[in-house]
């Protein structure tokens, strides 16, 4: 076990690196730069190959290639450069292919700015690019949880044999925190038989495909698919949850956001509110069961860093059972501790003047 | 005694082409998998096929084939040359795939000098979708989308694609060539095997650009396509090695 020091950027590489990914191709863009910087110094050094494509559209169609190919692999962006990559993650959707792509998430819409948002939600978790089609997005809140959850994104996206996203937001990325590692010997990814690596003796081509021009045929294999979403759905929920058990008032939060929630939530237990908090570790499967294990809650307060998107999937899961209140800051700003805690009061205020919510 | 002195390639699947009447893709596909067969290539091989006529590729080729977005095939192809840089990677493209919606790919994946082999079939037209102008549709020629004839004024000029291709340092052989008489079709079939070998013995990017027929899209029967290709595109598009390692010109043989 070593601790050392680590940027959150550099850690989503050195997480890779730990789950045994020996490819990054990827375009520069900010806030995820120290992300390539890292992976250009160190996967040549283990025999690894990084490559830096023209676009983010070729680069997700190396990552594509490299996927049919067998291999663990890995592409990093910002909104910007994610949205050039939906046609290629729909493509990887379609055909079957897994490899984990991380958004260090910055304000839009747009060219926006470089600072850290959430508002790439629903694009990460509605699919993005066209079709019927689901993906696994996992949202970490600290620099240890990025080196841990490289690992799970690229079990699940070999498990599912599905591309799988993991968020962030320019400021995990950017921030320095101890991290302890463990020392061990490599994973080994499943066997890939389905590979196109040439036939090597095979009597029959593997073929790397997402066309079904027959529309029944092309309605059979969207059930298929369908059919693996669904397994998803029960099997892979995370969430974490502080101090639920007894809580009358629910935050609501992801990524670094949970992280400010949190200290709202230890703000107002002082000051005698029954406050708790469910943390959403994937965005998609949303974590639907943690709402059930929240016996004792009244409200839910959401808090999210744009207009209010995740607060469409608590509104879903709790299917009006429950008042559900938004704050959120868009375009790159970043809500205080002081300011949630200010909202909290303020619902709790509002629940207390007896007001219909629904 | 008989002896076998033609026979199906073994890179072919026994899946017979669904191309239109006249079509030349039959053609090329054929002396795609010759190439592979002759070089001994085919248990090494993987394919990357276009989004248009050729998207079926995969159905013909008896190799490893992956199926690409339109105009992405060389860097699915560069992904896969990157993981497996043993394996024989060849891309096959169409006019409307390589040379307008793909061409920062092909042009990066060239000047990258990345190992992997480009069939390029030019035929002037964009097919599967319904005959509308490509870059490559030579000025006066009617499309779909230019039904008075292509004017230089407001749709541009023909994309050159081998001429502009053979001026990237990481293309190391480039050439065009045509099917539309035996002849052509043979020294066709020296160029995609001199590409091929050109990839076996990693010298950098390689691409045939092939002249092809389209008598659905051009309104024409096989015959007078062929001819048409001649009269119309020959002019355009001149046969020959644009770019071609010192190695392989050593042996005095010119492939057109």
């Amino acid at each position: 076990m070593s601790r050392v020091l680590m940027k959150g950027n550099e850690a989503f590489g050195e997480g890779a690196i730990r789950a045994g990914c020996r490819h990054f191709f990827g375009y520069p863009i900010t806030p995820q730069s120290e992300l390539p910087h890292f992976l250009a110094r160190r996967l040549p050094e283990i025999g690894g190959v990084y490559l830096q494509a023209e676009s983010e559209v070729a680069a997700i169609n190396m990552v594509y290639g490299a996927a049919a190919a067998g291999a663990r692999v890995l592409t990093s962006s910002s909104g910007p450069g994610i949205s050039l990559m939906q046609e290629g993650i729909s493509y990887m959707a379609g055909a079957e292919l897994p490899c984990v792509i991380v958004n260090v998430m910055r304000g839009g819409p747009g060219l926006g700015n470089i600072a850290p948002s959430q508002g790439d939600y629903f694009q990460a978790t509605r699919g993005g690019g066209h079709g019927d089609y689901r993906m696994s997005v996992l949202a970490p809140a600290t620099v240890q949880e990025i080196i841990e959850m490289m690992q799970e994104a690229f079990d699940l996206a070999d498990r599912y044999r599905n591309p799988v996203m993991v968020v962030g937001d320019g400021i995990l990325g950017q921030m320095m925190e101890p991290v302890e590692m463990e020392e061990g010997t490599l994973p080994s990814p499943p066997p890939k038989p389905w590979a196109t690596v040439g036939l090597g003796g095979r009597t029959q081509p593997n073929i790397i495909n997402s066309l079904y021009i027959v529309p029944e045929v092309n309605e059979e294999r969207n059930w298929a698919l369908a059919a693996k979403y669904d397994t998803m759905k029960v099997a892979e929920q995370r969430w974490e949850e502080y101090r639920l058990e007894d809580a009358e008032t629910v935050l609501v939060a992801f990524g670094t956001v949970a992280r400010i929630a949190k200290a709202v939530v230890d703000r107002a237990r002082k000051a005698g509110i029954a406050a708790g908090l469910i943390r959403p570790i994937t965005l998609w499967p949303f974590p639907e069961k943690a709402f059930l294990r929240a016996g004792r809650a009244e409200r839910f307060l959401v808090v999210e860093m744009n207009l209010g998107q995740m607060v469409e999937d608590v509104r879903l899961t709790v299917n009006g059972g429950f008042p559900i209140h938004f704050y959120g800051r868009p375009g790159g700003t970043v809500p205080t501790v002081r300011e949630v805690f200010a909202e909290l009061q303020k619902v709790m205020e509002v629940s207390a003047g007896g007001q219909n919510h629904f | 005694m008989a002896r076998t002195i033609f026979k199906r390639p073994q890179a072919l699947t026994d899946k017979p082409f669904s191309y239109c009447p006249g079509c030349t893709h039959g053609i090329i596909h054929r002396l795609v998998a010759q190439a592979i067969d002759e070089l001994g290539l085919r248990e090494k091989t993987v394919g990357v096929c276009p989004v248009g006529c050729a998207v079926f590729a995969y159905d013909f080729f008896n190799v490893d084939m992956i199926q690409a977005a339109h105009g992405r095939a060389p860097a699915v192809a560069t992904g896969v040359k990157r993981v497996l840089p043993d394996r024989f990677v060849f891309t096959y493209q169409g006019d409307g795939d390589l040379a307008a919606i793909g061409t920062a790919e092909i042009v990066h994946a060239a000047s990258r000098g990345e190992r992997i082999s480009t069939i390029f079939v030019n035929n002037a037209v964009f097919g599967m979708t319904g005959g509308q102008m490509a870059p490559t549709t030579i000025l006066g020629q009617k499309t779909t989308t230019t039904p008075f004839g292509r004017n230089k004024e407001t749709a541009g000029y023909p994309l050159r694609m081998a001429e502009l291709l053979s001026t990237v340092e990481g293309a190391v052989y480039v050439a065009r060539v045509s099917v539309h008489n035996p002849g052509n079709v043979l020294r066709a079939k020296r160029a995609i095997k001199t590409a091929f070998e050109v990839q076996q013995r990693g010298l950098g990017f390689s691409l045939v650009e092939v002249l092809s027929t389209c008598p659905t899209n051009w309104g024409l029967s096989p015959v007078e396509a062929l001819a048409w290709l001649e009269k119309n595109m020959l002019p355009v598009y001149p046969l020959g090695e644009f770019k071609k390692p010192a190695e392989f010109s050593e042996g005095g043989e010119t492939a057109c």
